[in-house]
């Protein structure tokens, strides 16, 4: 599971769960694999995400270093800034672990870098 | 491996061959799979005519095996995202993805109908080759056609039995979408079959292209 796809990850279809996001990251097993820098790409995808929750989840498994916190004004044409959010939303992979909801505890195992986000029918709203 | 728009046509289907298949098709899921020379053919329309693949974000919903991700992320798609119920589907996408060296499509294990993303509009290409919708799963393939949509801020390009087109006109009119026939396609029967007696399995498939109303 790559940043980019928890970042629109929730538990909200969980019965009595409100938002269920973000979800929290456990990781026993990140890897980082090496994926084709596109800075165009990069920059259209960053304003589509919530980037304090990315940044949260970065940290959460070790990977925070030299991110900013916040997003600053013309993030797209720092080279240097895209090239690390590229490095964490995609290159970042949980690949063991588990995604907990953060209201109802709900746990998601996390497989060979697949979440399992299904619901059994007495679970959904 | 990440090869760019260019790619010859019978190169990418030659690609598309070697992703493996489902191993043990599940009725249940309504599983088929998707042909390469039909994948093939659909990404590359979808590529050179709309430029919808390369440097986009791109959802792969009902994935099964993963042929339609494989495919955009050989021709250069910046991310994919690729989403089925069935793990045994994922598993096998998973091994493909590793064969080929493919680093940017990501799995999710979830129901599409049942939404655990808050990816409204998020995705800039929904590609699916949805559920047929038979028996016991009647208008699926329209529920998982309204929620590509959803998901999608510019087209969903969707296969359909050719023989289910008013029908879908109708569907789109209601829903108040854009959406037409961009290609016309066959799923080839291997030589060898030419004179089996189920000669109905030759069946002809429409590459849907559905989009919100530009105003």
């Amino acid at each position: 599971m790559k940043l980019i796809t928890h970042n629109m990850l929730t538990s909200k279809c969980l019965k009595g769960v409100v938002t269920g996001y973000p979800l929290a990251i456990n990781a026993t097993y990140v890897k980082v694999t090496e994926v084709g820098f596109d800075p165009e790409f990069i920059g259209r995808v960053i304003p589509k995400l919530d980037w304090e929750v990315l940044w949260v989840a970065a940290d959460s498994i070790g990977h925070s270093e030299g991110l900013p916190k916040t997003l600053e004004p013309k993030f797209e044409e720092n080279e240097e800034f895209l090239k690390k959010a590229h490095r964490v939303l995609l290159e970042v992979e949980v690949e063991e672990g588990h995604l907990t909801c953060p209201e109802s505890g709900r746990q998601f195992p996390i497989s060979k870098g697949i979440p399992n986000m299904l619901l059994n029918e007495a679970e959904v709203q | 491996m990440k090869m760019t728009a260019i790619m010859k046509l019978k190169v990418l289907q030659g690609h598309l061959q070697e992703v493996n298949g489902f191993e043990k098709p599940k009725i249940v899921y309504e599983q088929y799979e998707t042909p390469s020379h039909i994948a093939a053919v659909a990404l590359y329309t979808i590529q050179t005519q709309y430029g919808d693949i390369e440097d986009k974000l791109i959802l792969d919903a009902g994935c099964g095996p993963g042929i339609l991700g494989i495919g955009a992320s050989l021709l250069g798609a910046g991310c994919v995202t690729a989403v089925d119920v069935d793990h045994d589907a994922l598993d096998i996408l998973h091994d493909n993805t590793k064969e080929m060296e493919l680093t940017n499509i990501d799995a999710i294990q979830c129901d599409f109908l049942t939404q655990t993303c808050r990816w409204d509009k998020y995705f800039d290409t929904v590609l699916m080759n949805p559920p047929f919708g038979t028996k016991n799963n009647v208008g699926i393939d329209m529920k998982f056609l309204q929620m590509g949509v959803q998901c999608s801020s510019g087209a969903v390009y969707s296969l359909h039995k050719s023989s289910t087109r008013s029908h879908i006109e109708k569907k789109i009119k209601e829903w108040g979408l854009n959406g037409s026939v961009i290609a016309e396609l066959r799923y080839d029967l291997p030589a060898t079959y030419k004179f089996h007696r189920k000669q109905s399995l030759d069946i002809a498939v429409d590459l849907w292209r559905i989009h919100h109303t530009r105003k």
